[in-house]
């Protein structure tokens, strides 16, 4: 169905073509309809012009977190960017993640993500643990299951994508793992070193464009990261604090060892 | 600096970002991306030239029971041997406060430092960087220790507020009255929605209700509940509190040219 406000328009989309050493941006025509988002346009450019272009795509429904790509400079996703919101005469870019290495056209190699995800202690419930959990105690970890792993916050974080610190700078999504497993009122393990020393926690400068891109709306600063550096601060930055707490009776912090090995989980009857 | 175990990838295998053909220049937005953060570098700067202004002044800052934010709590009786502005002996309470606000963090990292200046916009690159993990700026963890002086500061604040309400055996009320009250409340607000108290006052914990704890950690949870209200919008309690401090300080300033603009009700 054609759009109703413009019946007839045709958008401009220029998308890059090639692979990360050598490529071009090239332009299609291609019709407007209701209700249409980039990935509408991408599949018409496959399907009328190119059956060629690569773009990795599965749900259409913003779940799937497949179809991450830079709209316009902005990391989105494709599936959730509607052509309505574009002028009627503006070239709209379509470019791959710039942080991770293109494969081809739009396609991107991001599996150093699950390289960083290994290292992370899983969640570590103790074997005597009481299962019952209240809701007020698992609402904070909910939120951050909803992360679908677009890697658009990974995409958009300036430690990564300028500063190329990916030896050394784990990246909002897996503090917003950690965040979730740290805060698991049934978790024991302490990961507090890891971050710190390991993912670098110091290295966010809380600029917030991680939460502005993300699809699911996780307040990944507010509620993960910042949280995270305070009980870093807790552990290695606040002594007088460390002090008043082993005066009362220590910390509750947890005492298993990190360890990135998983722990088996068997629920008490 | 630790050597990083971050994945077991060897340093050659790491991925690098895409540069050209694909990406050329700092970004490729096309919208009007440097207008926020030139906005509050514009503001920021100007607070700050008037806050120094205000506090190299030395003078216009108490008149009646009204006393300016900037010079309160007044030490100029304390101190008498100190050679400066009596302001200098409070400001950089509030100052380190907000200096290292996980807020403001934000908004002079993109708007003075430009890491990044708006998201997407690559002004620097380079290996260089450490962020918060190396000198000075880990200094920024020292936050809560900041929040710790400023509440005592803002408690004050609240008594001056009170002092305009009841002087002199009887009480009395002025717009100026409600003007401090107001920049009272805003402080409160944007104060007590810290994320560091946040995280003290319960963020700290990771179980509120197990049996065990039930009883000892309800009150943290529902503290917790209040400061979370407070710092979802602690960006708008964080610009509105620093423009009232300014104001109730220029019209403090102005009241102690001319009293009467106090507008006193009864």
């Amino acid at each position: 169905m054609p759009d109703p406000t413009n019946p007839g328009r045709q958008a401009t989309l220029k998308v890059y073509r090639g692979t990360k050493e050598k490529g071009e941006f090239q332009s299609y025509k291609v019709p407007v309809e209701a209700g249409m988002v980039v990935l509408d346009a991408i599949h018409y450019i496959q399907q009328n012009f190119d059956p060629e272009l690569a773009v990795r795509w599965n749900c259409k429904a913003a779940k799937c977190g497949s179809c991450s790509a830079e709209v316009n400079g902005m990391p989105s996703l494709m599936c959730k960017s509607r052509m309505d919101q574009f002028k009627h005469d503006e070239d709209i870019c379509v470019q791959p993640l710039k942080t991770f290495p293109i494969i081809k056209d739009l396609v991107t190699d991001v599996s150093w993500n699950y390289e960083v995800n290994k290292k992370i202690t899983p969640f570590s419930p103790s074997p005597d643990a009481d299962w019952t959990i209240y809701q007020e105690d698992i609402e904070r970890v909910q939120e951050f299951r909803k992360c679908i792993e677009c890697f658009l916050c990974q995409n958009v974080c300036h430690v990564l994508r300028d500063h190329e610190r990916k030896d050394n700078f784990m990246g909002p999504r897996f503090m917003v793992r950690v965040a979730g497993l740290e805060m698991h009122p049934l978790d024991e393990a302490n990961r507090l070193k890891y971050l710190k020393d390991e993912g670098h926690i110091g290295y966010c400068n809380i600029t917030k464009c991680c939460t502005e891109v993300c699809p699911e709306d996780i307040h990944i600063t507010d509620n993960a990261i910042i949280p995270l550096k305070e009980r870093v601060v807790d552990e290695f930055y606040d002594p007088l604090g460390k002090f008043i707490r082993n005066l009362l009776g220590g910390s509750k912090k947890k005492t298993i060892a990190a360890t990135a090995q998983p722990v088996s989980i068997t629920p008490s009857k | 600096m630790t050597q990083s175990q971050l994945t077991d990838l060897p340093e050659n295998k790491l991925p690098t970002s895409n540069a050209l053909p694909a990406y050329e220049g700092p970004t490729e937005r096309k919208d009007n991306w440097w207008v926020e953060p030139a906005l509050i570098a514009f503001v920021f700067t100007a607070f700050g030239i008037y806050s120094m202004f205000r506090a190299f002044e030395n003078n216009l800052y108490e008149v009646g029971p009204y006393l300016s934010p900037f010079y309160s709590p007044n030490l100029k009786q304390y101190v008498p041997w100190f050679p400066l502005s009596p302001a200098f002996l409070i400001l950089w309470i509030p100052l380190s406060f907000r200096a290292t606000c996980y807020y403001y963090r934000k908004a002079y990292y993109r708007s003075y430092f430009m890491h990044p200046p708006a998201c997407t916009v690559g002004m620097f690159k380079g290996k260089g960087y450490t962020g918060e993990q190396s000198f000075p700026f880990v200094l920024q963890n020292l936050h809560r220790y900041a929040f710790y002086f400023a509440v005592p500061v803002l408690l004050i604040l609240w008594v001056d507020a009170f002092n305009t309400v009841y002087y002199e055996g009887a009480f009395h009320m002025s717009v100026l009255t409600v003007v401090m009250f107001a920049n009272c409340v805003l402080l409160s607000g944007y104060t007590f929605g810290c994320h560091a108290c946040r995280h003290i006052v319960g963020g700290k914990e990771d179980c509120f209700s197990c049996p065990k704890n039930e009883q000892k950690l309800k009150p943290a949870f529902q503290a917790w509940q209040l400061v979370t209200k407070f710092n979802e919008r602690h960006q708008q309690w964080a610009w509105t509190s620093l423009m009232s401090v300014a104001i109730t300080d220029l019209y403090i300033r102005y009241t102690c040219v001319n009293p009467s603009l106090a507008f006193q009700i009864f």
